[in-house]
């Protein structure tokens, strides 16, 4: 039986999935803790041991595929020109091609902050600014001092299309550079995929050998990209479907991770109800927003932060118990996994507070004007309120045994009515953990990802 | 000859959309290349877009009476933001009431406004004098 292998190197867990390709059906997942500080292929071989044990099948693996968010990831710089213009195009192009944004730059470039980038551990500069045939001012001095400080880091180039030929001038053989199209060709219109691509394919060439993967990248076929534009890639093929199968459309993620939320929406988000004018920058198609702030484990003690002591009562269904103590613990111990009923129980609480904040983050606002003409209402950001599905994918949701539950904590309440978050979608689940797998498998059967997605993802 | 980039839009709380489309067409058909921010705009969008574009002139309509609160400060906020001798014109019901338009027009040309256009005037008057300002 001829089967692919595909492997996640979480920045938490090694998890492993492998599919018999004829059938189109996944025959075992497995996972190992992320041995980032030693070496990565400990836990990899890890579950691999597990894997191995768990199938009793003779299989023969025809591709090993895999992606990776292991050792922070990949952490881009993002620099344009206006705050709410360019710079929010690179930003935006950098998260939909599964980076961390580590920190955004606008106008032109000081000294100090030309030593803060280098100095800062980001494995790409993604260099905007301007409109095509508009300023040109900003993005040239902008390269200038990147060249003058000598910065290590490739640079990937996509701003004015007029200034390209001067700032490959100024790099020369000094600075590694991609040139690519721009993130916002025309104002408010914006152009994220040719970046993105740009940066997946410099991730696949240069990161990974960064960070210590060498090892393993011996003996699979390669890293193919960052797990979170995996999970993208994966959600546009069920959104969209392929040449030969049709998706099931508009659609949003929750990833809640150890170190992270991510919501990943695939939709236009247009005003649902009339009269309705948008502002503000376009929004992308597939839109990725990442909250750092959110996760289960490594960001705990920010999660207390942002939502505090009173909103984690309102989930919490034990409510006498030293909360702070629990967070701390969490973050303190990152490969802690709850079982008793009270932790699971916090767990799951903590879930939703993450699921809350981070769906309204992602959706847009609407606001409302008092005009001579009426009441109008302007709305900036994705209409998310008739969004048909919301699918839960992470170690929390998936493990969970009320996974509606916490996916319902995203939803509109008229506690926040200026929140455009979805109102009545129905719930999938990635039952298989298998989200990222599937993205990889976009990249050699596109038409078996949809398949395998439809089968496997559920409704809940 | 190279078009001429010029930044359009209707300012405040204000959401006339139709006569910012008949600018935006009348504009562009007599030779500009018109980057339109639409309806409800406040002046930091006016700025934003004539920095990225690299725009010679900002063309701000209003229609509901309140302009002159939506414009107060408009020229020393492109200052701030570098936008040196840009051209700032303006048109439409720019103030509440009946006033006197030689002071109405007074007060814009104060407040630093290139040109001021009372109700009424025809877009041909603009693009005749835009021409004749960046053309000069």
């Amino acid at each position: 039986m001829d089967a692919y292998l595909f492997i996640d190197f979480g920045s938490t867990f090694t998890k492993l999935t492998l599919v018999d390709i004829e059938k189109e059906e996944i025959i075992a997942t497995e996972k190992s803790y992320t041995t980032v500080e030693t070496d990565v292929t400990i836990g990899y071989e890890n579950a691999l041991k597990k894997l191995k044990e768990k199938v009793s099948v003779d299989y023969n693996i025809v591709k090993k595929l895999a992606c990776s968010s292991a050792a922070g990831g990949l952490k881009i710089i993002a620099i344009g020109l206006v705050p709410e213009l360019t710079a929010e195009a690179a930003k935006r192009a950098a998260l939909g091609a599964g980076a961390k944004v580590i920190k955004t730059f606008s106008f032109k470039l000081n000294n100090s902050e030309l030593e803060e980038i280098k100095n800062s551990n980001a494995d790409m500069i993604l260099l905007a600014g301007g409109t095509d045939g508009g300023n040109c001012d900003t993005i040239i001095h902008n390269a200038t001092m990147i060249e003058k400080f000598n910065i290590s880091i490739p640079v990937v180039i996509a701003g004015n299309k007029s200034s390209n030929d001067e700032v490959k001038e100024i790099f020369g053989e000094k600075i590694e550079y991609y040139v690519t199209e721009n993130v916002m060709p025309n104002l408010n219109h914006i152009n994220v995929d040719p970046a993105r691509e740009t940066i997946r394919s410099i991730f696949m060439k240069k990161i990974v050998h960064a960070k210590g993967m060498e090892n393993v990248e011996e003996s699979i076929s390669g890293i193919l990209m960052p797990t979170p534009a995996s999970v993208l890639k994966a959600a546009e093929a069920l959104s969209k479907g392929s040449r030969d199968e049709d998706g099931i459309g508009d659609l949003a993620i929750i990833d809640i991770g150890g170190a992270t939320t991510d919501i990943h929406s695939i939709a236009e988000g247009a005003p649902s109800k009339p009269g309705v004018i948008l502002r503000g920058l376009e929004e992308p198609h597939s839109k990725r927003t990442v909250e750092g702030d959110l996760g289960m484990r490594y960001s705990a003690l920010s999660v207390f932060e942002a939502a505090g002591t009173r909103t984690m009562k309102k989930y919490l269904k034990y409510k006498d118990i030293d909360i702070e103590g629990e967070f701390k613990n969490r973050y303190t111990n990152t490969s802690y996994v709850a079982d008793s009923e009270q932790d699971i129980d916090f767990d799951e609480a903590m879930a939703k507070v993450c699921a809350d904040i981070s769906m309204k983050r992602h959706a847009g606002v609407v606001e409302t004007i008092y005009s001579p003409m009426g009441m109008m209402y302007s709305q900036e950001g994705k209409d998310l309120m008739e969004l048909p599905y919301v699918l839960g994918t992470g170690g929390v949701i998936v493990n969970s045994l009320n996974p509606r539950e916490i996916l319902e904590a995203s939803l509109f309440t008229m506690e926040d009515p200026t929140s455009l978050k979805p109102r009545r979608p129905k719930f999938l689940l990635d039952k298989e953990y298998i989200l990222s797998a599937m993205g990889l498998l976009t990249t050699i059967d596109p038409n078996m990802a949809v398949r395998m997605l439809k089968k496997y993802i559920v409704e809940i | 000859m190279e078009k001429k980039k010029i930044v359009l839009g209707v300012i405040g709380s204000d959401c006339h959309a139709v006569g910012n489309k008949i600018l935006d067409y009348s504009l562009s058909d007599a030779g500009f290349d018109v980057v339109n921010i639409g309806v409800l705009s406040p002046q930091e969008d006016f700025i934003n877009a004539a920095i990225e574009t690299s725009a010679e002139a900002i063309l701000v309509s209003s229609l509901y009476g309140h302009g002159e609160i939506d414009c107060r400060g408009m020229r020393e906020k492109c200052e701030e933001a570098g936008l040196k001798d840009i051209l700032l014109y303006v048109g439409g019901n720019i103030v509440v009431g009946k006033q006197d338009w030689n002071e109405v027009q007074q007060r814009f040309l104060d407040m630093g406004f290139d040109r001021v256009y009372p109700p009424g005037t025809s877009v041909e008057t603009g693009i005749k004098d835009l021409k004749e300002d960046l053309y000069k």
